[in-house]
């Protein structure tokens, strides 16, 4: 123990399942869940789409609900309900000084004007003319601030007056494990005292779906969990909108404010396999050389994405290690992009807070664990680049 | 023998290599003649057609062959240009740099002629998920990278052998700028002996234009191009749109010293302060941006007294430039008056997420040079912004100790301190 050791002291969850620690630990602990799939949505493709939510809860301004689109919500959200359980929401002191680090890809672009320029274009020659034309007349102006990726971590700095400093990384999950990444660096070296981290993904709209798509990554058919996708038709991944969001803190600035401690976070390890050369397999040991993972048995929260090569690496390497069992949250909520990583810590700091492992999601690929977690390994290999994992650990 | 650790024994970060590339030209030293000459890059548009547009000119890169490939291809060359330059002057290998990449570059989107070729190949006849109904079958890596927000990175890295996991960031306008923060972060925390830090942006297109231009941010100015961007004068009307790079490497002064690198400047320190009061407009009050100059300042262990330039954020917006002022004047108090203030946009326009990087590069030539550049298109002063905006002229000046300031949409205010000298 040290007075800089990485301490979880508020959990923001938002998925398909609900919202909320205690709905997560419910659904994802339940013998027999109703999935949350949807297919019919985006035939041929599934995802995992959002409950109803009342934003009102946590972005009470009708003001600021209007400049945002539902994955600005969404992150905004998250944000508030680990502030909230962090006992930080209303801090303005520590808010104040709380340096955030987001991990964002893009906004929902306005699916109507867009398809009604396509739609026009069959009439026209002179495309870029017409796209001129319809855009100066059709976009919303602030539609563009509902857009950029900053500005998720702008709507959280001014709903929740998180103004320490602000960062927003990108880069699909590889943004969401170097936020991580870089937030524990900055509090072990004593940059920065309490941080707020995290990101989320709204899959509820077709260019969303498009980015996996454009290279073949999705689901096609039936749904199938995380594990058993390899010789299902299509790319693997099956998509979810959700958020998570973390408050770190060094333990000395937790202990001195009283509050509770989740579960501290080890070694991080990050890298960027050379995956054209074949190096996935020797780069994820590598990665979990690094974070250290103690012998016994470990839980190990999977960030898999369901992606053909990069599940049969992460499974290859995790079944090869006897004591780690596999838990793939995605068969549940769905993959969440930016958010996948955050969203693993999360889940590994609650079974280590509440005690116990989640049951199997699958039970025909991840085995029982019996017992109290003492530490949790959380992962998050990219679809298609970017690879990272964490040690969580119990708090003392 | 200079000191390896600063005022908090955190090592000192040096810079031992710089590129650039805006539309002035590829490179450090045409960049320089001609930013040293008042010359502006800015031009007509030719990318694409200005039928009902209210802005006509930006400071587009037209002259590299990606110049019309679209916004990632044309990022990654100007961030690839850049770094090959700033990594050739620090003398490491160009394929195999041994440090961390932190690259700040646009947020990318499935360019526009993309999405058309996808919606002409598609079956339907009608539906919203038509464009998406025909993506697995386009076959087309480059453009399934190009809707990858890792990408440019992971290609960067792959091509200048950068270690770890590449940081792709974002903090709007203010991104350059902390690309180069992480990159010193990371050397202050010893997780790495140098860093490269990069600053692309390729994303001048028609829709990014309009966006703009919907927000009011864009100077309409129909005079000649080179005379729209005016920042601090009375009648500046919005920025100009426009696109460059630059490449940093950065290095603990140690291991230049140890391996007889040559020393191009100190990065002495690095702030930011974000704001809660609006999505595009400052607080009223200009905290946020004054408490960035005055953490910048402190982590530079540096007093107001020890800064001899600013290099401007100085956008050319009616807001921008008031509120910079603000912050300046009251950071600095009567002393304002007499410290150099310039704006590289008054030629170069404003790069978006290169701006800072770009701006550092200026800064570090401009305290080695010995000569400030000039806020051009000054000839009409605005009485409420009292600054010496070294006009129109460039003016040969020792400058010691510069403070980069950077702010952009979102809240988001970084501010550099950079210095001549190791102390």
């Amino acid at each position: 123990m040290a007075p800089r050791d990485v301490v979880i002291t508020g959990i923001g969850l938002v998925s398909s399942l609900g919202e909320g620690n205690d709905a997560h630990w419910e659904k994802l602990t339940a013998e027999d869940p109703a999935s949350t799939v949807n297919s019919e949505r985006f035939p041929p493709y599934s995802i995992h789409p959002l409950p109803e939510i009342d934003w009102s809860l946590q972005i009470p301004k009708r003001g600021d609900l209007r400049q945002m689109e539902t994955w600005q919500r969404l992150g905004t959200y998250a944000a508030g309900l680990a502030l909230d359980d962090a006992g930080l929401k209303g801090d303005e002191a520590l808010c104040s000084t709380m340096d955030l680090v987001v991990a964002a890809g893009g906004g929902e672009r306005d699916g109507n004007v867009d398809m009604a320029i396509l739609e026009a274009s069959t009439q026209r020659k002179d495309f870029d003319v017409l796209l001129n034309e319809k855009l100066t007349t059709e976009l919303r102006p602030t539609l563009f601030l509902a857009q950029l990726s900053n500005l998720l971590a702008g709507n959280i700095s001014i709903v929740h007056k998180v103004t320490g400093s602000s960062r927003t990384f990108m880069g699909e999950e590889g943004a969401g494990v170097s936020a991580v990444e870089t937030a524990a660096a900055r509090i072990r070296s004593g940059q920065s005292t309490h941080m707020l981290v995290g990101g989320a993904f709204q899959t509820d709209h077709p260019d969303m779906l498009l980015t996996y798509e454009l290279n073949g990554y999705l689901l096609r058919g039936p749904w199938q969990p995380v594990w058993q996708r390899q010789k299902s038709e299509g790319g693997g991944v099956v998509t979810g909108s959700g958020g998570a969001f973390l408050v770190l803190e060094s333990r000395e600035h937790a202990e001195q404010r009283g509050r509770k401690i989740y579960a501290s976070i080890g070694p991080v390890a990050s890298g960027r396999a050379r995956r054209s050369r074949g190096e996935l397999a020797s780069a994820l040991s590598e990665l979990l050389d690094k974070v250290a993972v103690p012998s016994g048995p470990v839980l190990a929260i999977s960030g898999a994405s369901g992606a053909h090569a990069a599940t049969e690496a992460e499974k290859a390497l995790i079944d090869g290690n006897d004591a780690l069992a596999k838990r793939a949250f995605s068969s549940r909520t769905g993959h969440l992009k930016e958010a996948q990583f955050p969203f693993a810590i999360a889940l590994a700091a609650l079974a280590i807070d509440r005690g116990a492992a989640y049951p199997s999601f699958d039970a025909d690929s991840e085995k029982p664990f019996t017992g109290k977690p003492q530490a949790a390994l959380a992962t998050a290999v990219g679809y298609h680049q970017f690879e990272g994992m964490a040690l969580v650990t119990a708090p003392a | 023998m200079a000191n390896l650790k600063d005022h908090l024994g955190r090592p000192v970060v040096a810079v031992t290599g710089i590129g650039v590339v805006t539309s002035l030209g590829i490179g450090k030293a045409d960049n320089w003649a001609a930013l040293t000459s008042g010359q502006s890059g800015i031009h007509p548009i030719t990318r694409f057609p200005i039928d009902h547009l209210n802005t006509q000119m930006a400071g587009t890169v037209d002259f590299l062959e990606s110049s019309s490939k679209g916004a990632a291809a044309l990022t990654y060359e100007l961030a690839e240009s850049a770094a090959r330059e700033a990594i050739e002057e620090a003398g490491f290998n160009e394929d195999d740099f041994g440090g961390p990449l932190f690259l700040a570059s646009p947020p990318v989107e499935l360019d526009w002629h993309d999405r058309l070729a996808l919606f002409e190949a598609a079956d339907e006849e009608t539906s919203n998920n038509r464009v998406l109904s025909a993506a697995r079958r386009l076959n087309s890596p480059e453009v399934f990278e190009s809707t990858q927000f890792g990408s440019i990175a992971d290609r960067l890295a792959e091509t200048f052998g950068t270690t770890g996991l590449p940081i792709t960031l974002s903090t709007a306008c203010a991104s350059g700028a902390t690309a180069i923060q992480l990159g010193v972060e990371a050397i202050r925390r010893g997780e790495c002996e140098r860093a490269l830090a990069i600053g692309a942006d390729g994303s001048a297109t028609a829709e990014a234009l309009i966006r703009f231009s919907l927000l009011s941010a864009l100077s309409t100015n129909s005079g000649p191009p080179s005379k729209a961007s005016k920042p601090f004068s009375k009648d500046r009307d919005g920025f100009v749109l426009a696109e460059g790079s630059a490449a940093l490497v950065l290095e603990s002064l140690e291991s230049a010293l140890a391996r007889g690198a040559e020393v191009l400047g100190i990065l002495r320190g690095c702030g930011e302060k974000s704001d809660d009061f609006h999505r595009t407009r400052s607080k009223p009050d200009g905290s946020p941006a004054i408490g960035a100059v005055k953490a910048a300042l402190a982590d530079a262990g540096l007093s107001e007294d020890e800064i001899g330039y600013v290099n401007a954020h100085g956008t050319s917006t009616p807001e921008n430039d008031k509120m910079e002022y603000l912050s300046l004047s009251t950071v600095f108090g009567e002393r304002i008056k007499s410290i150099p203030v310039s704006s590289n946009k008054s030629m170069i326009g404003h790069t978006l997420s290169a701006a800072g990087a770009i701006e550092a590069a200026f800064s570090l030539m401009t305290m080695r040079e010995g000569v400030i550049p000039p806020t051009i298109n000054y000839d009409n002063p605005d009485p409420a912004i009292d600054l010496d905006v070294v006009p129109n002229v460039k003016r040969v000046a020792q400058v010691n100790t510069v403070l980069s300031n950077s702010f952009g949409f979102g809240g988001q205010n970084t501010c550099l301190v950079m210095a001549r000298e190791p102390v």
